[in-house]
């Protein structure tokens, strides 16, 4: 039923639209400290907080300092989810008895985490107590968010202020990330997740006799709070190994949906906050309609290829759509195309489908999106600032081509933002290739492959993509709890998550300083129709040309000899 | 630098209890008041004996209750303390020899002449191994075999069919399906089982 198909596909976007502008208005003055509606309740909080914790709420910080408290306060929660995975057997809430994780497995989750990336080399309800799920997972998933969307506003401080030196203070950013945007939205949704269906419970596993007499055990958990905030922090990782396929994640349709908007709505609507903060509300339009044209066209060919599915299959005597494999019924071809182009445009990783049974196209896509830096609307904060970073590129390559010196915002961007802006683009795409590349050509990198064929390079790219993306979601028929990959993909999330934020950091110290020189004649308006087409083209051939060759070996050829009706 | 590591250090114990003691209990303790049923799994009794979860599918092998989808979660499928898909890619072997043996099993457990088409959802593992869905189609093709089984006339079975089917949601929502332990709950008030 393709038109029923296009009409949730429209839903979706529509509502997702008429949801991110407000949040977007909003948002803005939270960053701004302006009032907002839920002060009375968290104002006196965020007070106490401040002088437990010491913070001079006042004092601002320039990007040298911004950083460094950001990289502090990180490795300080890396080391605390390593530390509570490996003490997890003798800590409260463990009904399952679950003992230590393993080291390497531990340093993984825990980079992942923190990351933001939520890559997952364990199976959730067979890995992980309550508390290391709550205290551990659940935190970081609120931290890292809060620290995306801190670089965020401190790159959108440094662009909109002049001959300033500081960027803001990363103590005051987090919190009020926290408490004004995450934790309500996160309430909120975990309760109405809750009333449709999600579990959320601290009981021992429950052990049923089943109707024909076999004998069934139900992973329990307190799942819908971290859900909520998995999937409105773009984390993505599951309470269960299933991810949000799991009927307790993802009970039905209508939770499918809440999840899908609540994965893309914080950063379409950082958007808006942008325009608002930079003062002018078209700067921040241009780039919301760059990334949802890029939107379109993922989902376009995801839904197509699905739809098309497998022809081999279709020859067997199949009914009805071909790629059910590794999907749910409640969601059928579409939903599970719409989320799978949702999770991997934002950095979420969340899953509703597997994705390493997808259509070789249909996986090219999610693959291809991790590749172009998660800036099609991106991780919560991350998304923003990795847009900028295109944003940047743009004006640099028109610059070129006009001859004149390039100009954002009202400020000329110069050899040191270019540099920076080139090594956030260049350092997570060496060390997808790299890291795919040394993984494909040694036994303990290959002997995790499920898929044989091109299928298998595949695999193994879409796992650096995602570790150093940040995204998290996998193509998991690779066995990636080994030492090789646990200890490799731990370190390609940390250097794409730090790769890409210390240079933006430095751009945002930079810009801030600089003084605004007013438009002459030959400045070129960044708030027209013509800039978002020049900067999705931008995206797509910096992604295209550092990747094509990679993505013709595995998915392409793939393709091809699927309809050739070869197999592996 | 100490001072700013201990700020660090005491930014996350305060983060670490309000976000993942203070919310996550919060949310447990609200639920367990105004959604206590769902919270704890949308369990389903009869007669006072949890026999399952209305969103959670079992195996069923029996030629009196209607089969759910194959399930690659666990060793025999349908262990929901070990969810996941076959993650088998579109071009592997395994896959294509999967299926094949899936419809001729369907086929012939159904009494269905050979290269009768099968719905796809009845010869694919679903994504989490615990869907508890089935297509209409796949629920209709059962009902002369569950039928002939119970000894009930086809009318009668195709007819539970009918009212178990739930449409999409709000009319756009999703995709038609049937619940399949609710299906064969009911199946069983109609006729007990033999068991």
């Amino acid at each position: 039923m393709v038109s029923t198909d296009i009409l949730q596909m429209a839903f979706y976007l529509l509502l997702l639209i008429l949801l991110a502008i407000p949040l977007g208005f909003y948002m803005a003055r939270v960053f701004n400290g302006e009032s907002t509606f839920l002060d009375p309740i968290f104002r006196p909080l965020e007070r106490l907080i401040y002088r437990l914790t010491g913070v001079d709420a006042g004092r601002e910080m320039n990007w040298r300092e911004y950083a460094l408290m950001l990289v502090v306060f990180n490795i300080l929660g890396m080391a605390a989810v390593y530390l509570i995975q490996r003490i997890q057997g003798i800590l409260p809430f463990n009904p399952q008895h679950f003992g230590a994780v393993p080291p390497d497995l531990a340093f993984n989750t825990a980079a992942s985490f923190m990351t933001n990336t939520n890559w997952q080399a364990y199976g959730g309800e067979s890995t992980m107590s309550y508390f290391t799920q709550m205290t551990a997972l659940t935190v970081q998933n609120f931290l890292s968010a809060a620290t995306g969307i801190a670089v965020a506003v401190a790159l959108t401080r440094g662009l909109a202020r002049r001959t300033a030196r500081t960027i803001g203070n990363f103590w005051v950013d987090l919190t009020r990330s926290i408490l004004w945007v995450l934790l309500p939205l996160s309430l909120g949704l975990a309760l109405i997740l809750v009333s449709l269906g999600v579990i959320q419970n601290l009981n021992p596993y429950l052990t049923i006799t089943t109707l024909e007499g076999g004998r069934q055990t139900l992973a329990m958990g307190p799942v819908a709070s971290q859900e909520a905030i998995k999937l409105l922090g773009t984390n993505g990782g599951g309470f269960f190994n299933a991810n949000s396929s799991h009927p307790f994640e993802n009970p039905t349709p209508l939770t499918n949906l809440l999840e899908m908007l609540a994965i893309l709505i914080i950063p379409a609507g950082l958007t808006i906050t942008f325009g608002q903060m930079v003062g002018n509300h078209r700067q921040g339009l241009v780039i919301l309609a760059a990334m949802l044209l890029l939107f379109v066209f993922a989902l376009g060919v995801v839904y197509a290829s699905e739809h098309y599915g497998n022809p081999q299959l279709g020859a067997l005597g199949m009914r009805g759509p071909t790629a059910m494999e590794g999907k749910e019924v409640r969601f059928g071809i579409v939903n599970s195309s719409l989320f799978a182009t949702i999770t991997t445009a934002a950095s979420c990783g969340a899953v509703n489908t597997m994705h390493d049974s997808l259509t070789p196209l249909g996986g090219l896509i999610p693959m291809l999106q991790m590749m172009l830096g998660e800036v099609v609307f991106g991780g919560v904060g991350s998304g923003l600032y990795g847009m900028l970073v295109f944003v940047i590129l743009t004006v640099f390559i028109i610059g070129l081509m006009v001859g004149r010196t390039p100009e954002y915002l009202g400020k000329k961007i110069e050899a040191r933002e270019v540099k920076m802006a080139i090594l956030a683009v260049l350092i997570p795409a060496a060390t997808i290739l790299l890291g795919s590349a040394l993984a494909a050509v040694i036994k303990t990198g290959t002997s995790s492959i499920l898929n044989p064929g091109p299928h298998g390079l595949s695999e193994i790219l879409y796992a650096f993509a995602s570790g150093a993306g940040n995204n998290g979601s996998a193509f998991a028929g690779l066995n990636a709890n080994t030492p090789f990959y646990n200890i490799a993909l731990g370190l390609v999330m940390l250097i794409g998550r730090f790769g890409v934020i210390l240079p933006v950091l430095a751009i945002a110290g930079s810009m801030a300083g600089k003084k605004m020189v007013p438009p002459g004649p030959g400045t070129f308006q960044t708030t027209s129709l013509l800039f978002t087409g020049l900067l999705a083209a931008v995206v797509l051939i910096v992604g295209a040309l550092t990747f094509f060759p990679a993505l013709a070996l595995g998915p392409l050829v793939e393709q091809l000899l699927m309809l050739a009706g070869k197999t592996f | 630098m100490t001072r700013r590591v201990l700020t660090g250090v005491f930014m996350l114990v305060v983060m670490t209890v309000l976000t993942g003691i203070i919310y996550p209990l919060t949310i447990t303790g609200v639920t367990r008041v105004l959604f206590p049923h769902q919270a704890s799994g949308s369990l389903i009794y009869r007669q006072g004996q949890a026999v399952g979860s209305a969103l959670i599918g079992q195996r069923f092998t029996s030629p009196r209750y209607f089969h759910g989808r194959p399930s690659a979660a666990g060793k025999d499928g349908y262990d929901a303390t070990s969810s996941g898909g076959s993650n088998l890619g579109p071009t592997n072997k395994e896959l294509v020899a999967a299926i094949a043996q899936r419809l001729a099993r369907v086929q012939a457990e159904n009494g269905l002449p050979d290269g009768t088409p099968v719905p796809a959802d009845l010869v694919t593992a679903s994504a989490s191994g615990l869907d508890p869905d089935i297509s209409p189609a796949a629920a209709y093709l059962q009902v002369p075999r569950v039928a002939r089984a119970r000894n009930l006339p086809e009318e009668t079975v195709r007819a539970l069919v009918d009212r178990n089917i739930t449409g999409r949601q709000f009319g756009i929502l999703g995709e038609p399906r049937v619940n399949v332990l609710k299906l064969n709950l009911e199946l069983d008030q109609l006729s007990p089982s033999a068991r």
